[in-house]
């Protein structure tokens, strides 16, 4: 809270103090800001439309995100020649840049909805896979011993052991990888410039138009977003294992 | 897919078992020669305990016995399938009460829940835990979760009973507590126990045989028979004969230990 105080404290102050009355433009006021940005109705529409259309994007991408990386962790825990055939390819993937293949996904599926949620896919799947496959692999031999002792099958085991120890990681995981499927949202959007205005096209309408206002609401807006997301994941990761994971009770 | 089979429902069947190692031996693939023509069995309604120095290959025996690993010499004469098995750890599932790690092996024997329940009920009572079922394992002390990880070998009504120094991390009087508790779950419940520690009192308190074993490679050297009757007071331990079969065990393991 006092940090906030700060920060705005120090915003007012660039704004007023610093810059003189021409160049007053690069950093609006805080209440200019608001007024315009968000309380404008036509604005905020605007706004809220692409908050709407880029959460859309992010969410589509990370279910997809999920279904690929639970997949390809369950496999990897299954043999070890699964992990080592798999996750170079895996962190292949998480080192391209991905402005590195924006050009490529333009060139394979448009610049649509599709193309905006291959690439929050892209960017969001290797928290989850590794993660999700250190998770897994984290249940304790001695726990393996008694579901071998008493005979477990593969996916009792899987079931009963491994994917429970695995869920404070999936949860970490998680968490990590909806924010960066918003930046993916909006990057994607951002650089297509094409089809359902979000949050990227906003800012880069505002951007090329000077609108300072305007510019900062779409900021705070595309950080409020990647922030809530990250909050409620924190939450239904606490609700999800809380009650028996050491390292996350009494920590909500 | 394999479900285990369910308990008998027989309950004379229940409690007949016994164990027999046939000259074990044991190279692991490094070189180390741990176990060495180990040979001893164990009769119904025995309570055998080994002692032995640390790294004597005495845990290395107990997963022989129960399959967990192949021995490179020799063969074991065991019925697995209801095998009571506790380790140095309470291995508990952290996910899980202790009502649901109570019913961990049952259910995966493919017991009925409404059967499962009972049959965790009674021995959470056995080890007295009632009152502690919806705690997790996080909230429970170092005794608790031994208890616990007891009744969950117990729901099984096993004949054999393996214990893998389990008593090792908790303190003295905790100790002692739980060694009064396991020589009446002994007698009570009728199955034949295999003990390892390195605790000479904690042997002699509970078993009707020791057996010292020395270290690298591992191989029994010594024998006694403890005469004690069940059930055992705490107060055993202040026997002057009890101070003095100690000692003699002592003195065995001694001799193997430098």
């Amino acid at each position: 809270m006092v940090v906030l105080v700060v920060l705005v404290g120090g915003w007012y102050y660039v704004t007023y103090g610093v810059l003189t009355e021409t160049r007053r433009f690069l950093l609006r006021p805080v209440h200019k800001v608001i007024e315009v940005g968000f309380l404008d109705g036509g604005n905020r529409t605007d706004a809220l439309e692409a908050l709407w259309s880029s959460t859309r994007v992010a969410f589509i991408g990370l279910v997809i995100a999920i279904c690929i990386g639970f997949s390809l962790a369950i496999l990897m825990s299954q043999a070890k020649f699964f992990e080592r055939a798999i996750f170079p390819y895996v962190v292949v993937v998480q080192a391209m840049p991905i402005l590195a293949i924006v050009p490529l996904i333009v060139f394979w599926f448009g610049t649509g909805q599709q193309a905006r949620v291959i690439v929050c896919v892209i960017i969001s799947l290797f928290p989850l896979v590794a993660n999700t496959l250190h998770g897994l692999q984290s249940a304790e031999q001695g726990m393996h011993d008694l579901f071998t002792l008493h005979h477990a099958s593969r996916s009792v085991r899987l079931r009963k052991l491994m994917f429970p120890a695995a869920l404070p990681f999936i949860f970490t995981g998680l968490r990590i990888s909806a924010g960066l499927s918003v930046i993916g949202a909006i990057v994607g959007d951002f650089f297509f410039a094409r089809g359902d205005i979000g949050i990227g096209q906003l800012l880069r309408r505002h951007a090329n138009q000077l609108n300072g206002e305007e510019l900062l609401a779409a900021v705070i807006l595309s950080s409020g977003l990647g922030v809530t997301v990250f909050l409620v994941f924190g939450v239904i990761r606490d609700r999800a294992v809380g009650r028996w994971h050491e390292a996350t009770s009494g920590r909500s | 897919m394999y479900r285990g089979k369910s308990l008998p429902t027989d309950p004379v069947e229940t409690h007949s078992g016994s164990l027999a190692f046939e000259a074990i031996g044991m190279t692991f693939p490094d070189g180390t020669e741990a176990l060495r023509e180990i040979s001893f069995s164990l009769g119904k309604s025995e309570f055998v305990t080994v002692v032995g120095p640390s790294g004597c290959g005495k845990s290395t025996l107990l997963r022989i016995a129960s399959g967990l690993l192949e021995p490179t010499a020799g063969s074991v004469d065991i019925d697995r399938e209801r095998l009571g098995y506790v380790f140095q750890d309470a291995t508990l599932l952290p996910w899980r009460t202790v009502q649901g790690n109570v019913e961990l092996f049952a259910e995966l024997h493919g017991i009925p829940p409404d059967e499962r329940r009972l049959l965790a009920r009674e021995t959470i009572d056995l080890v007295g835990l009632q009152g502690f079922e919806g705690h997790y394992p996080k909230s429970l002390s170092g005794g608790m979760r031994m208890r616990c990880s007891l009744a969950r070998s117990l729901t099984l009504k096993p004949p054999v009973f393996l214990f893998d120094e389990p008593f090792g991390a908790v303190d003295e009087i905790t100790r002692e507590h739980l060694n009064d508790e396991t020589q009446q779950l002994f007698q009570q419940e009728g199955f034949a126990g295999l003990f390892i520690t390195h605790s000479i009192s904690e042997a002699v308190f509970m078993s009707t045989r020791v057996l010292v074993m020395s270290a690298r490679p591992g191989l029994i050297v010594a024998e006694f028979e403890v005469p004690f009757d069940y059930p055992r007071p705490p107060e055993l331990r202040f026997d002057p004969a009890f101070a003095e079969l100690c000692g003699q065990v002592s003195h065995e393991l001694r001799g193997y230990h430098s």
